[in-house]
């Protein structure tokens, strides 16, 4: 056996995890003929490549990705908005505004400082800035609730397969939960205990997302916490 | 009996078999070290370490815009590391303003951990490391490398290996690895080194003292072998944050959620 | 109050979750997060202390030497509490020399101290006019979130009240040599600051980061175990009326009562 680990054992960067020839997934890379993990993370070996489920990490934006940003200066034409990467995003006034304007056009009156946004990534200009945009449905300035920051690499685990975990929590907690592929999540509730039971739930997930079996013990948790409260 | 060890008066003057450092460690012998990673909430990644009465937190910001824009590289990220020790983590008290040592000790630290990143991935960025000495027993430019390198992988930054730091050095006439305050400071050299164990390359060089050729290769060779100890101990504290959660089991996989990504490239 | 630009997303939602008498985290208003105090960490130093309120981490070092005393005060020792806003503790945070804000922390901390008269300091001369103790008070923050007047108060009394302080023999040609004896440091008070702070009519205690940044003022008193008041410090661009004012300071007597017991059963 060419692979030197297990699928789900932890790796640490510089870890060899196969020797010889196979396709190398995320988190990994080839050196002199063998593979190696360049973070901590899960292994994994699959039919034809190895991989690494990285758990911890900063965000690597991608085409096409929903985000959650706040809006931190004013440019000609365009505003700068923090999305967590390692340059921050650009949002240009067309891709902000459905209609023409005139030049003397006041962007304020669009967006400002201060403002929290939702916004697709549509492209990546040739500095790699990210390129937003926030025309389109259940995009745009958001006018309520909170955010919440979680490792961006956690995402997936909070969304679950094919939405399952974040179905089961929109469906205990009734809020309404926008998940940024950045790490960022908004929430928005009825009342601060549903909101409340939201973040603690998020704060399990983040904290045993290299666990397995976790759907369920979210579901056992959302009915303990639920029972607790009637 | 050599001439050195008539020198120093203050010490045993046993013979070369039952030579027991100060501390009573045998010559290549590491003083304990405990590391523990994810300690600083709000950095990106961090860790502390204890290497025998060193107390020292590193913290890792990044890679994030690069301000002033002016300084940053537009094909590649940069690496700032900065070293800075607390007015009490020495006797007596020091300014808490940095020293010219501080800033030399920050840059052979950026050298020694650059090698180990991929900084093309991150143009105009910065990943900024913060190291703290909030104690300060000898060896403290190895231990915050050891610090820095758990805190970078920590916060999930790509890197092709850990870095790994230890000193060797001369005292009384024996070759000794991992050199005390004490050791240091009335000692006839310190050879501090930093190493990348996967592809065998030390990145972290420095001399000081009085020494033959071979006398200084035996202290390289030496803190080589410290410098692997420590890489163990690095990685078990890496993988120590995401220990047994009650009720979980290993069986399933995670979900698939991996984004199709092109192949990764050679290093 | 913050010199950064905030979120009014997060102002709004922090101004509506308060004034409903709650606090995000689901604390109450004039409740406090978790206190973790650990004392006597450092070997270094005569007096250490390492202080987690919440997230906010901070460590106070106590060390004493020998320097010049004031020309008005030939015989008394001298007390010098500094603060240092590390670059580890917060993503905005840049190395340099303390910020305002650090350097208000110091002075508010050090006003508490030497108002309450903690210390006596006529016991501390050595030679008159040439010598005498000097007691540094280093505050260094490793992470923040918020509180730190409070948390760095309860960190210098939680250090100062266990330090041990070194003898000093003065010869009669006014050589001094510090000796291995320790002793004690004897307090005379144990003043505690506590931090009220206004969002809208609503006051609470304890803030977190986000609610230092929204908050419209504050207002710290500093209290010793006989109910007295030892210092005052109002911040931010709002009024308070004087019955605010009276409501701050008995929660704020109120509050440095279980603060100090906690700080106190560690000794």
């Amino acid at each position: 056996m060419s692979a030197k680990f297990e699928t789900r054992d932890i790796v640490v960067p510089g870890d060899l995890l196969y020797e010889g020839r196979i396709r190398t997934g995320d988190n990994t890379f080839r050196s002199e003929g063998n593979v190696y993990s360049n973070k901590v993370g899960l292994v994994n070996y699959s039919n034809d490549r190895v991989s690494v489920i990285a758990l911890e990490g900063t965000y690597s934006p991608l085409v096409g990705d929903l985000v959650v940003g706040m809006v931190t200066d004013l440019e000609l034409g365009q505003w700068v908005v923090d999305i967590s990467t390692p340059t921050d995003a650009i949002l240009t006034i067309n891709d902000a505004v459905n209609k023409s304007y005139r030049t003397s056009f006041d962007m304020t009156t669009v967006l400002d400082v201060g403002d929290v946004v939702v916004a697709k990534i549509v492209d990546f200009d040739r500095r790699r800035t990210p390129i937003l945009s926030i025309v389109g449905r259940d995009l745009g300035k958001v006018y309520e609730g909170f955010i919440m920051k979680i490792t961006p690499s956690k995402i997936p685990r909070l969304i679950g397969k094919k939405g399952s975990m974040i179905n089961m929590i929109l469906r205990q907690t009734r809020c309404q939960i926008t998940i940024g592929q950045n790490g960022r999540i908004l929430i928005n509730g009825r009342n601060r205990e549903d909101e409340e039971l939201v973040v603690k739930v998020i704060h399990k997930i983040e904290k045993e997302a290299h666990t397995s079996g976790l759907t369920n013990r979210v579901q056992e948790y959302l009915r303990t916490i639920k029972e607790d409260r009637n | 009996m050599s001439k050195k060890t008539k020198k120093k008066t203050t010490k045993r003057k046993t013979s070369k078999k039952k030579w027991v450092r100060v501390d009573g460690r045998k010559p290549d012998e590491l003083r304990p070290i405990h590391i523990e990673s994810g300690v600083i909430p709000n950095a990106d990644g961090s860790a502390y370490i204890e290497m025998g009465r060193n107390k020292i937190v590193a913290g890792v910001y990044g890679p994030r815009e690069m301000h002033p824009k002016r300084f940053s590289k537009p094909n590649t990220g940069i690496l700032r590391c900065r070293y800075h020790m607390a007015p009490f983590s020495v006797d007596p008290r020091r300014s808490p303003a940095p020293s010219r040592r501080d800033q030399e000790i920050g840059m052979v630290m950026t050298d020694a951990i650059e090698p180990a990143l991929f900084l093309e991935r991150y143009p105009r960025s910065v990943i900024d490391v913060f190291v703290e000495i909030i104690e300060a027993d000898g060896g403290t430019r190895c231990a915050s490398i050891n610090a820095a390198a758990v805190a970078i992988a920590d916060a999930g930054i790509p890197m092709k290996d850990l870095v790994s730091s230890c000193a060797a050095g001369k005292y009384e006439g024996n070759v000794i690895l991992d050199l005390g305050d004490y050791e240091d400071k009335k000692g006839e050299s310190d050879v501090p080194v930093a190493y990348l164990p996967k592809n065998d390359q030390v990145t972290l060089l420095q001399m000081e003292g009085i020494m033959t050729q071979e006398e200084t290769e035996k202290c390289i060779e030496l803190a080589i072998e410290g410098c692997k100890q420590i890489y163990e101990i690095q990685k078990e504290a890496l993988k120590k944050k995401y220990g047994m959660v009650e009720g979980a089991e290993e069986t399933e996989k995670a979900p698939e959620e991996e984004k199709p990504v092109e192949e990764a490239e050679e290093e | 109050m913050s010199n950064s630009i905030v979120s009014r997303l997060k102002r709004k939602k922090i101004v509506d979750v308060v004034a409903t008498g709650k606090r995000m985290d689901g604390r109450e208003l004039l409740q406090y997060r978790d206190w973790e105090i650990k004392t006597n960490f450092l070997a270094k130093s005569a007096g250490s202390a390492e202080v987690k309120l919440g997230k906010t981490h901070v460590v106070v070092g106590v060390k004493i030497g020998i320097g010049h005393p004031f020309e008005d005060t030939p015989d008394a020792g001298v007390m010098m509490v500094n603060a240092e806003y590390t670059p580890v503790a917060h993503p905005t945070w840049e190395p340099g020399p303390p910020p305002k804000d650090a350097i208000e922390l110091a002075r508010v901390v050090d006003r508490g101290l030497r108002a309450a008269e903690i210390i006596n300091m006529d016991k501390l001369g050595l030679v008159s006019g040439e010598k005498v103790q000097l007691i540094f008070v280093d505050l260094y923050v490793l992470n923040y979130d918020g509180n730190l007047i409070d948390a760095c108060s309860a960190g210098a009394l939680a250090a100062l009240t266990t330090t041990e302080a070194p003898e000093f023999n003065v010869s009669k040609k006014g050589e001094i040599e510090k000796t291995d004896k320790t002793e004690r440091l004897k307090l005379r008070a144990h003043p505690l600051a506590v931090t009220v702070c206004k969002i809208g009519d609503s006051l609470f205690v304890d803030p977190t980061f986000d609610e230092d940044e929204v908050m419209d003022g504050r207002i710290t008193v500093t209290v010793d175990e006989n109910g007295n008041l030892n210092a005052i410090q109002k911040r931010g661009p709002v009024g308070f009326t004087l019955d605010e004012i009276k409501k701050c300071i008995n929660i704020a007597l109120e509050k440095a009562a279980e603060i100090r017991a906690l700080v106190l059963a560690g000794e």
